[in-house]
């Protein structure tokens, strides 16, 4: 199982790194977003604004990313791959590393947004980039699940936006309110019972993905 | 028809009238801001209870669809759905009218309502991932999958978050439930009764719903039956 997950994440890494169109893409795109919202706002003086303009912008950009892992595979792969690896490699697999690429998109995202929207905010950069990182498997649990739900059905990338959004809402509302909580320097033990709750929307999001998946696979 | 089969739906149309008669004419405790609007806990939460009963009664054949791949039990999880979605817009529109004379405005940003809506979205999503699925059995796995996905999102949305925030609503963010001072043992003669009328008039819903579905299905099934014959 684990060596199944280490060779699936391999082949993960090498067809993207042969195919390096598809992540410059994604972070040409997050960066092209940052300068609308740049050109838009000009400056943007509250923290809230800020902070809520940032998560969207991940939310948009994560929806991207994610939502072709399930399309890029064509038909005869799918069927090898079917052939090869149990589902529930392939599941933590795919959530592995889409949480990376969240990640790696989150901090060329930040790098890019300070950089444009003038000065860093974050008073407590390391509860921030907690959030960061427990958020990003919420994330990807969720947007895993929903591109191989949506990549079986003919309009899939309208059907990926609203299966996805209303679940990840709770997510998102506990990520901000902690994100908010560390640009403000707020004393971290505020929020340590929202880092619980998120702690435990990525445990029942994961234990559901890895559940449900093989029903999605076999076709 | 048969009494024996069918005692149940006789106890829902007693039961409401029940609820109608005595949750309009009996006696309840006189609260400040609530006043008389307090009737309305005989009609918005019971109708909140069937519509969880409801979800609970589709993930349940959501999942019994995946394990055994029958078509019929994919069709109650739908018409479940459906009439589940039903007793959460009345859900809504009640606790919208209740939310006017209480609180002063139909709606409000607070953690419950945005889990009520979010719920409704939710749902949603289910019945357009439903219409795009063409392949029955695997509309069935699909729309089976996300539906439980979505009834456990929900319960952590309407049921944990908003205990964790500050809210109007009572029950969460250290707002005493109703239960603590208004539901005194005069309001709990209606209020349970309530409970269990209106659950059961969301199955009776579900019931016929499916029943119609069954029929529809089954004179689809006739018909091209027949043409391939006359053919």
């Amino acid at each position: 199982m684990l060596n199944e997950i280490r060779l699936l994440l391999y082949k993960e890494f090498l067809l993207e790194s042969r195919q390096k169109q598809s992540i410059n893409g994604l972070v040409l795109y997050l960066v092209s977003t940052i300068f609308v919202c740049k050109m838009c706002f000009r400056t943007i003086p509250q923290a809230a604004a800020w902070n809520a303009l940032f998560w969207i912008i991940l939310l948009f950009a994560s929806l991207h990313a994610t939502g072709k892992s399930f399309q890029q595979d064509s038909r005869s792969r799918f069927i090898y791959l079917y052939t090869l690896a149990s589902p529930q490699a392939v599941i933590i697999s795919k959530i592995i590393y889409n949480m990376l690429l969240m990640l790696l998109l989150s901090v060329i995202g930040f790098g890019v947004y300070i950089l444009l929207l003038g000065g860093n905010p974050v008073q407590n950069m390391l509860l921030f980039f907690t959030n960061v990182l427990l958020g990003s498997l919420g994330f990807s649990a969720i947007l895993t699940t929903m591109s191989a739900i949506s990549s079986r059905t003919s309009n899939s990338f309208t059907l990926m936006a609203v299966l996805s959004f209303p679940l990840l809402l709770p997510l998102l509302m506990t990520i901000i309110k902690i994100s908010k909580n560390a640009i403000d320097g707020l004393d971290p033990t505020i929020s340590y019972k929202y880092l619980l709750v998120l702690a435990g929307i990525n445990v029942i999001t994961c234990v559901l993905s890895y559940l449900l998946f093989p029903y999605l696979w076999k076709d | 028809m048969n009494i024996k089969k069918n005692w149940w739906k006789f106890l829902t149309v007693g039961l409401l009238f029940y609820t109608v008669i005595a949750g309009f004419l009996g006696k309840v405790p006189a609260r400040e801001i609530l006043n008389e609007t307090i009737r309305n806990l005989y009609f918005h939460v019971p109708m909140w209870f069937g519509m969880m009963a409801l979800l609970f009664i589709s993930c349940v054949y959501g999942i019994k669809h995946l394990n055994g791949g029958k078509l019929k039990d994919d069709l109650i999880a739908r018409e479940a759905a459906h009439a589940g979605i039903a007793m959460g817009v009345l859900g809504l529109i009640t606790g919208s009218l209740w939310a006017r004379y209480t609180w002063g405005t139909w709606w409000t940003s607070d953690t419950k309502l945005n889990g009520a809506a979010i719920t409704m979205l939710i749902y949603f999503a289910y019945f357009v991932l439903r219409g795009s699925v063409e392949d029955e059995q695997k509309r069935g796995r699909l729309a089976a999958v996300y539906s439980i996905f979505a009834f456990v999102m929900m319960i952590v949305f309407i049921m944990i978050l908003p205990r964790m925030e500050d809210s109007l609503h009572p029950g969460n963010g250290g707002n005493p439930g109703f239960s603590k001072y208004d539901l005194d043992s005069r309001m709990r003669l209606v209020f349970y009764p309530a409970v269990l009328g209106w659950v059961l008039l969301g199955v009776w819903i579900m019931q016929v719903r499916i029943r119609i579905a069954l029929l529809e299905e089954q004179y689809h099934s006739d018909q091209s039956n027949s043409q391939s014959v006359s053919l």
